[in-house]
């Protein structure tokens, strides 16, 4: 499974959806993801693929990863699995 | 002066090693049977205590969903479910203003300590770097008493009481001063406890008070306490309030006295016992000649139970004799933070259904302990004003008041 479709089950398992209903524009807000939501996500992110998410709650915006939309985040976890490869 | 208001109780629920709710837990306890058995827990060959009153074949899946298992520690869990039988038996519903001033106060010791130890092993056992984000808000042991404020909407006082033993004691006789004094008009209160886990066990291990076979409080051949889990919820209500609604009235709660020994961290002191019994009996405005039941702190230890049977000849002189006391810890363990509030129930069924529950596991009488501990059996008997005696480590007492209604 690539990261994208990785990224998108995790992110579907927490917003209860289908894989297929979470599309690549789509917002945590869309999604119905709030802030604990998100934190569970980006747990789960880390768990998954064996990175550290560089993401403060409470500063979202000015973290290094960009929770905007999910392709922003597939991009985000994708940069960071090439960067923290041993 | 502000009138103070007479206080009842409308619901009671519960979750323990007995019971999965009131009427089982009750019955168990007239029937005088043990919820103690083998622990069932990971790395237990590494205890030297092995035995609790666990609830056993507890599927919390089936009463919360994903998003709560993941906020929900064991305590909680047993809180909220004992929240929904007390207040469904109690038939409010919480809106507007009863909402706004109607709250819950909560009594617990450990927090959620199997969420502490699941979390400690991951990190320093198994070397992991992460762990999941709601640990804090999990293991925090507010978690019970906000949850319930949530699931129920009750928006006034909200809080949890620590005080080891004495933890849920406290907790309901600060609810029943909310009630008492106006400030609000229904409390939901009690407490709950869940630390059989295996950091847990071996913390009390440490301090060697406990039982490797039973618990047999009051019998000259006990040999310490056994732990218990789960939980015990009521509905605290304003007399008006619910003889207006024509609510169901268990018990009164007639007062309460709280003491500290100030004298030792875990050595029980007479004299503090003593002042917390005679000044709940003086608070309930009840003579000491009325009493005919006592649920007794009863922890099976050597120091409690003797002192705390000196307390009652102490207090009660010429009428110690004719009053009965008894421990159910001989059956659902010792819940600390929460034990008081399952211990409630044996008062509400003795004024309640004229049944005592027993002292079991009692085999040979102890001159120091020389008063009737109810052995074994359940008995019938008219009971109208009974006590809940909760003596906690670090010498903090509370005992509750209740008549009958």
């Amino acid at each position: 499974m690539n990261v994208k479709d990785k990224v998108i089950g995790i992110i579907a398992e927490q917003a209860v959806l289908d894989p297929s209903d979470v599309t690549l524009d789509s917002t945590l807000e869309d999604l119905g993801i709030d802030s604990l939501g998100l934190v569970e996500s980006i747990f789960a992110i880390e768990e998954a693929f064996d990175i550290q998410v560089p993401f403060n709650a409470n500063a979202p915006q000015e973290s290094d990863f960009d929770i905007s939309s999910v392709a922003k985040i597939v991009e985000g976890v994708e940069r960071l699995v090439a960067e923290q490869k041993v | 002066m502000r009138e103070m208001k007479r206080v009842v109780i409308t619901g009671a629920g519960t979750v323990n090693a007995l019971g999965r709710n009131v009427p089982d837990t009750l019955e168990a306890m007239r029937e005088g049977r043990c919820g103690i058995g083998e622990l069932d827990i990971p790395d237990i060959d590494r205890l030297s205590v092995k035995i609790g009153a666990q609830v056993k074949g507890f599927t919390a899946e089936n009463h919360f969903n994903r998003q709560q298992m993941s906020l929900y520690d064991r305590f909680t869990q047993f809180t909220l479910l004992s929240a929904r039988e007390a207040i469904a038996q109690s038939g409010l519903e919480f809106a507007g203003e009863l909402a706004a001033r109607s709250g819950v106060v909560l009594g617990n010791s450990g927090g959620g300590m199997t969420t502490l130890d699941e979390n400690y092993r991951s990190v320093y056992e198994e070397g992991k770097n992460r762990v999941h984000p709601f640990v804090v808000p999990k293991l925090m042991n507010n978690a019970a008493a906000s949850h319930v404020s949530m699931e129920f909407n009750l928006k006034g006082p909200a809080f949890t009481v620590a005080s080891a033993c004495a933890s849920s004691n406290h907790a309901m006789a600060q609810a029943f001063q909310m009630v008492h004094g106006g400030m609000a008009p229904v409390m939901v209160t009690g407490g709950s406890e869940s630390m059989l886990c295996f950091g847990g066990v071996k913390a009390w291990e440490g301090l060697r008070v406990m039982s490797k076979d039973a618990c047999r409080p009051f019998s000259a051949n006990r040999n310490g306490m056994v732990q218990g889990e789960g939980a015990g919820v009521f509905v605290f209500e304003d007399y008006d309030h619910a003889r207006a609604r024509g609510a169901e009235i268990l018990a009164e709660v007639a007062g309460f006295a709280m003491s500290s020994d100030a004298s030792d961290i875990v050595m029980p002191s007479k004299q503090g016992a003593a002042r917390a019994i005679a000044g709940a009996l003086a608070d309930a405005r009840i003579d000491r000649s009325e009493v005919q039941y006592i649920n007794a702190h009863g922890t099976g230890t050597a120091a409690n139970d003797k002192t705390e049977c000196a307390a009652v000849a102490d207090v009660f002189g010429p009428y110690a004799d004719s009053l009965m006391i008894s421990s159910t810890k001989s059956m659902h363990g010792h819940l600390i933070g929460g034990t008081g509030a399952v211990e409630l129930l044996a008062c509400i069924m003795a004024l309640r259904d004229g049944i005592v529950a027993p002292t079991i596991g009692y085999e040979e009488p102890d001159p120091e302990c020389a008063l009737d501990v109810v052995p074994n059996q359940a008995r019938e008997a008219k009971v109208s004003v009974a006590l809940s005696n909760a003596f906690a480590f670090g010498g903090l007492n509370a005992v509750l008041a209740l008549r009958k209604v």
